[in-house]
C-alpha cells in the first residue's frame, strides 16, 4: 500500500494524491460527515432545496447513513436556468471569488460560482487528474481547453499552476498556430477535447509534419465530451503518445470530478468531494453497481454551489472490480454517449457514437462524419456523410461503391438501421474548433 | 514501361470538375489526358500529364483526396480489328482491363490507348512477347 502512494510513473512522492489511496472505511465516514454538512447548508441557503426537501418530508436530521442520500431530492440544469442566475448559491455573492457560466444551448446559460475554499478544492482535484494520467513539473503543457466562461481552460490552468508544471494558456483555436507553438515550446503534453486533437492531429499530416519525429508531445488529458476507445487508439498509434479521459461537469465543479490513472481501465471519482450514484433514467430509482444507467453526483464540499443528486444526463455504470493502481477511489466506466446525445429514428435509439464505432470497424483510421436526419413524407431518413481520404481511395468507382456498401452494412450491424452513405470530399464537413458537432436533425424544418 | 496515373474523387456537384482543372491550370500543370467516370453520386477523375509529382501536390494541397497507380499506353494499330487483336492477346496471357481510354493527344498517326490492368507486370511481359509497342513517359508525353 505504502508503495500505491508513489506514483508508479515517476518515483515522486505527491501529497495531493496520497487521498486516492485514503482506506474505504475512512472514506464512507469522510462522505457521510461531509454529506450530512452539505445537506444541512443546502437546506438552511438555497430556498429550493429547501422547498423540495419540505415536500418530500425531509430533513436534514434524517441523514443518518450514506444510503439515505436516497431520501433526497433531485436536481437538474432547468433548475440552474429557473434560478438564473445565483438562485441556487449558498453564500452571499462576497464570498464568491469566482463565476464561469455554460454556454447554454437553448435559452440562457447557467452559472456557476465558487468560493476561496472551492477554488482550492478544485485545484486540488485537477492536480490529482493530472498526476493520475502522469504529469509531473517538468512536463510544458499547452492548455487548449477554451479560457474565459468555460470551466475547462481555467480548470486545468489552477491545477497545472498548482503542481507547477509550465503552463501555455493558448486556448482553442487557430490550429496551424497550436502546432507552431507545440512544436517551437517543446510541449510534452496537452489538454483538449479529444475531437479537437482528432482534428489537430489531420493539420499536423497536412503541413507536412511528422508528430512523433517534430513534435514532444508523450501524454495529454482529453474531456468535455463523450469519446470511444476507438478514438483514443486512433489518436494513440497517430501520435504514439498516452491519452487519458478526464470527466468533469461545471454544475459539479468543473474538470476534475473524474480521471483515469495509468491502467486507462475506467475514470476515478474523486469521491472525498463527490457522492456518486447511477440511477435508472426513466424510474429513477438507484441501480446496483455495475448496471448501466444515469450519472448523479451529490457534492460533498462545495460551498457557494452545493448540489444535491444533480442528474449529469452521461450515461455509465459503476466498475465494481478494484483498480490494479490500487487507488481506493471507485471507478466509472468511460461514458461514451449521453442520454441526451441520443436520437431517435424510426423507434430505434442511436447514439452518434455507435456510427462512429460503425466508421472505424470499417476503415481503420478515423473519417471526418455527419449525421444528417431528414424526414420526408412522414418516413425518417438518416445519411451519414462520410469525408474520402487520400488513404480510403481507390482508384475505380466499382471499389469506392464497395467502400461505400461497407460502411452501410457496418451501420445497420451496428445500430439495425440502414443509413444512406453519401461520400463527400475532404474538407466539405464543417470543423469544430470545440466540441464537435455530428449530428444534425432536420426532421422538423420545412 | 509504367505510366503513372492521378486518380481524384470528385462530387458529383456542378462546379467540382472546373474548379479542380482551374487549380491545375493556376500551377501551370499541363494535362495531357483525363478520363472521367461516375455512379451519379460520386466520379473518379484520372489524368495523365507529364508533371506527375507537381500535380499530385498541388492537387493533395488544394484538399481533394488524390491516389496514383500504373496504368500502359499502347499504340494500338489504326484498322479494324486492330484492339480487338490486342485484347485477345492479353486474353489469352489472363489479364483483364479495369478500364481503357483514349489518349488525347497523338504523338504519331496510330490510335494511342492507355490501359488499366488488374496485372500491369503479367500485361506488361505478353505485350513485349509479341512486340507490341509501349510507350515510356518520355516519348508519350512529348509534343
Amino acid at each position: 500500500m505504502i508503495r500505491n502512494l508513489w506514483n508508479d510513473l515517476e518515483g515522486t512522492f505527491f501529497p495531493e494524491s496520497a487521498l486516492d489511496y485514503i482506506p474505504e472505511a475512512r472514506l464512507r465516514e469522510v462522505q457521510l460527515q461531509r454529506l450530512k454538512a452539505v445537506v444541512a447548508l443546502a437546506y438552511e441557503k438555497v430556498p429550493l432545496f429547501r422547498g423540495r426537501m419540505d415536500a418530500k418530508g425531509v430533513k436534514p436530521a434524517d441523514i443518518r447513513t450514506l444510503a439515505d442520500v436516497r431520501l433526497l431530492p433531485f436536481s437538474v440544469k432547468a433548475d440552474l436556468r429557473d434560478t438564473y442566475p445565483y438562485g441556487l448559491f449558498a453564500v452571499p455573492m462576497s464570498d464568491v471569488v469566482r463565476l464561469h457560466a455554460s454556454s447554454g444551448t437553448t435559452g440562457k446559460p447557467i452559472v456557476v460560482g465558487y468560493t476561496a475554499q472551492d477554488m482550492e478544492v478544485w485545484k486540488q482535484v485537477i492536480m490529482r487528474t493530472l498526476y493520475a494520467a502522469g504529469f509531473s513539473r517538468s512536463d510544458v503543457v499547452q492548455n487548449m481547453f477554451g479560457y474565459g466562461l468555460f470551466t475547462g481552460g481555467l480548470g486545468l490552468h489552477g491545477g497545472l499552476e498548482g503542481m507547477g508544471a509550465t503552463v501555455i494558456p493558448i486556448s482553442g483555436g487557430n490550429t496551424e498556430r497550436q502546432i507552431m507553438v507545440m512544436k517551437d515550446f517543446g510541449v510534452t503534453a496537452v489538454c483538449c477535447t479529444p475531437s479537437y486533437f482528432i482534428h489537430l492531429i489531420e493539420m499536423v499530416q497536412k503541413m507536412g509534419l511528422d508528430f512523433r519525429k517534430d513534435l514532444k508531445v508523450k501524454r495529454g488529458v482529453f474531456g468535455a465530451e463523450p469519446w470511444t476507445d476507438q478514438m483514443r487508439q486512433y489518436i494513440e498509434s497517430a501520435t504514439g503518445i498516452k491519452a487519458y479521459d478526464i470527466y468533469g461537469l461545471s454544475e459539479i465543479i468543473g474538470p476534475g470530478v473524474g480521471a483515469e490513472c495509468h491502467c486507462q481501465d475506467g475514470l476515478h471519482i474523486f469521491e472525498d468531494h463527490f457522492l456518486v450514484e447511477i440511477v435508472d433514467p426513466q424510474t429513477l430509482e438507484p441501480l446496483p453497481d455495475g448496471q448501466e444507467g444515469e450519472l448523479v453526483f451529490t457534492t460533498l464540499s462545495k460551498q457557494a454551489m452545493p448540489a444535491i443528486r444533480y442528474r449529469t444526463r452521461d450515461l455509465t455504470s459503476i466498475e465494481t472490480r478494484p483498480c490494479a493502481c490500487g487507488r481506493s477511489l471507485r471507478r466509472i466506466r468511460r461514458i461514451s454517449h449521453r442520454s441526451d446525445d441520443m436520437f431517435i429514428i424510426r423507434g430505434v435509439n442511436v447514439f452518434p457514437s455507435q456510427i462512429e464505432t460503425a466508421l472505424l470497424k470499417t476503415e481503420s483510421t478515423l473519417p471526418h462524419y455527419q449525421i444528417v436526419l431528414t424526414r420526408k413524407s412522414g418516413l425518417d431518413r438518416m445519411e451519414v456523410r462520410v469525408e474520402v481520404t487520400g488513404e480510403m481511395l481507390k482508384d475505380t468507382v466499382g471499389a469506392m461503391d464497395g467502400l461505400q456498401k461497407r460502411f452501410g452494412h457496418s451501420i445497420a450491424q451496428i445500430t439495425g438501421l440502414t443509413a444512406e452513405v453519401t461520400l463527400v470530399q475532404p474538407g466539405s464537413i464543417p470543423r469544430s474548433e470545440g466540441k464537435a458537432k455530428r449530428l444534425f436533425d432536420k426532421r422538423n424544418e420545412g | 514501361m509504367k505510366i503513372t496515373q492521378l486518380s481524384v474523387f470528385l462530387e458529383n456537384r456542378p462546379g467540382r470538375l472546373s474548379a479542380l482543372c482551374r487549380t491545375l491550370a493556376d500551377a501551370g500543370v499541363n494535362l495531357s489526358t483525363l478520363m472521367l467516370s461516375d455512379n451519379g453520386e460520386f466520379g473518379l477523375l484520372r489524368l495523365l500529364t507529364p508533371d506527375v509529382d507537381k500535380a499530385k501536390a498541388t492537387i493533395a494541397a488544394a484538399g481533394y483526396a488524390v491516389t496514383t497507380s500504373e496504368v500502359v499506353a499502347l499504340q494500338v494499330p489504326d484498322r479494324p480489328g486492330g484492339l480487338a487483336g490486342v485484347l485477345v492477346l492479353l486474353e489469352k496471357a489472363g489479364v483483364s482491363v479495369e478500364y481503357m481510354y483514349a489518349f488525347a493527344e497523338r504523338p504519331g498517326t496510330e490510335a494511342v490507348m492507355v490501359f488499366r490492368f488488374d496485372n500491369t507486370d503479367k500485361a506488361l511481359a505478353a505485350l513485349q512477347a509479341a512486340a507490341v509497342p509501349v510507350f515510356k513517359p518520355v516519348d508519350l508525353f512529348k509534343s
